[in-house]
């Protein structure tokens, strides 16, 4: 390790660990990893960003503690290993967000416990985590995290305003539209609508980053 | 020391569960005490709810506060009751609250079900009865309260796990159950809880039954179930309160039905009509 040169905390290398998730390494729209739990929980804003920030946790702790870990690691058992340290955060942070913010907890309900089975923790673990040094692989977990994050909170803002038209449970649409004969569109509340605005973002995203579209 | 060897393996995945196993088991024994405070603090809140008082319970600063010192100031009493009728003071309602559902899996004539005595500003009691019961994806439950007279619904607040949003997780809001205020769980003599109607409307001149939401019939179903089933152990104990003797045969008609939801509030089918399809949809995703 001696003959490596000290590389800064905050080097272009490592800043873009924390910034390709967000836009051409997106885990949602890019590699469309997490659908499941990007449409269960976005049908509001407020459970939609606590289980982002959830995931920025358990993400960015597991590529820690794996990174740590990977020279004692044994081969065979890792994915067991990764399991295990990935539960054990899920744990916690469920336990955690039942002390304090009960009400939260109680709308996101399971799907706390599902984050055990998020495919982006597991492949950021597996394929950056068991690699490369601790703090790199902390980045790349909090860059993943966001990344997984904005879509949803992008996703659980338009559901909530169109379906409820409301955000963060504070009504936005004056009653004055619904007097004048507007109503809530009840299907953005169900997850196929979700599904949808994924996709959405997904075209838009691809109409300007054209990189990203295959041949 | 060889890193695929099968002592390292076995050393290696033994030491990493007891010390996962030890953190987990100390962060959960250290938040317990918050946890079922969060617990119990919502029950109280709901059964304020259910009798109309802590309203401001949203907009406080200091929620657990407001919520206590409002459950201490409203709730004058709380006793057990048997499903034989019998009254059991001493009897920690709370705790058997807190542990309905395994109280709801005894067999019935152990069950103790409790009971919670309001009394308003203005010195009338009601009596708050919880219900526990399931909903489409899982459990659902409330709170029934009662006029003085065991007979007059005052209010109630239903909850859930996991209803769908917008659709059977509407049984939460306002407008469901406010709905059930003013209605009656006797029909005649007989107590037989609260029917829910399938139609905007079609419980408007029912004392015994409220409307269904629209998409969520079988969670609607779920709640007349629960308040059925729940007031079928309080039945002894109701009617003695309600009549001052003890149920005839026949007094009290609790059953319940499975499935399709009552198409209207006449027992004919030929009312039924044409715009109201006889087919039962089950519209829940």
């Amino acid at each position: 390790m001696s003959n490596k040169e000290k590389e800064p905390m905050f080097s272009a290398k490592n800043m873009k660990l924390l910034s390709n998730p967000l836009n051409s390494d997106n885990p949602v729209i890019v590699q469309i990893l997490g659908i499941c739990s990007a449409l269960a929980v976005t049908a509001k804003l407020k459970p939609a960003f606590v289980m982002a920030l959830s995931v920025i946790a358990v993400c960015s702790f597991a590529n820690l503690i794996m990174s740590s870990l990977r020279k004692t690691v044994p081969p065979r058992i890792r994915i067991i290993v990764q399991l295990v340290v990935i539960a054990f955060l899920v744990i916690l942070v469920d336990q955690v967000l039942k002390a304090f913010v009960y009400d939260v907890s109680k709308q996101l309900s399971v799907f706390v416990g599902l984050i055990i089975t998020n495919c982006i923790i597991m492949g950021r673990v597996e394929a950056f985590g068991l690699g490369n040094r601790p703090w790199p692989a902390f980045l790349d977990g909090i860059g993943n995290g966001v990344g997984y994050g904005v879509i949803l909170v992008v996703v659980g803002f338009f559901r909530e305003l169109l379906g409820a038209g409301t955000v963060w449970g504070y009504q936005v649409v004056p009653d004055s539209f619904y007097e004048a004969g507007y109503s809530n569109n009840g299907l953005m509340l169900l997850p196929p609508m979700a599904l949808i605005i994924v996709g959405l973002i997904i075209w838009i995203h691809r109409s300007w980053n054209r990189d990203l579209i295959e041949k | 020391m060889n890193k695929n060897s099968n002592t390292y393996i076995i050393l290696y995945a033994t030491v990493m569960v007891v010390l996962v196993a030890l953190v987990l088991s100390l962060a959960a024994i250290n938040l317990q005490p918050l946890q079922t405070a969060n617990q119990e603090n919502e029950m109280k809140g709901a059964i304020l709810l259910s009798i109309g008082q802590g309203g401001e319970m949203t907009s406080v600063k200091d929620k657990t506060a407001y919520i206590n010192e409002q459950y201490d100031r409203y709730i004058v009493d709380t006793y057990a009751v048997r499903p034989d009728g019998e009254k059991v003071d001493g009897a920690d309602a709370f705790a058997l609250l807190a542990n309905l559902k395994k109280e709801l899996d005894k067999p019935a004539g152990e069950r103790l079900l409790p009971v919670f005595v309001s009394r308003s500003d203005e010195g009338t009691e009601r009596y708050v009865l919880p219900l526990y019961g399931a909903g489409l994806w899982g459990p659902i439950w409330g709170y029934l309260a009662l006029e003085d007279d065991w007979t007059t619904v005052y209010g109630a607040v239903f909850d859930h796990k996991s209803e769908t949003p917008g659709l059977g997780a509407e049984i939460a809001t306002p407008p469901f159950q406010n709905m059930f205020k003013g209605k009656s769980i006797f029909d005649g003599d007989r107590l037989v809880g609260i029917t829910v109607l399938k139609g905007a409307g079609a419980s408007a001149s029912n004392p015994n039954a409220v409307d269904a939401i629209s998409g969520g019939t079988i969670t609607s179903r779920g709640v007349e179930n629960m308040i059925k089933d729940n007031l079928s152990d309080y039945a002894e104990y109701i009617v003695r309160q309600a009549t001052g003797h003890d149920a005839r045969p026949g007094e009290t008609d609790l059953e319940t039905e499975e499935g399709a939801i009552h198409l209207t509030g006449e027992s004919t089918p030929d009312i039924v009509g044409e715009d109201e399809p006889l087919t039962i949809d089950q519209d829940e995703q």
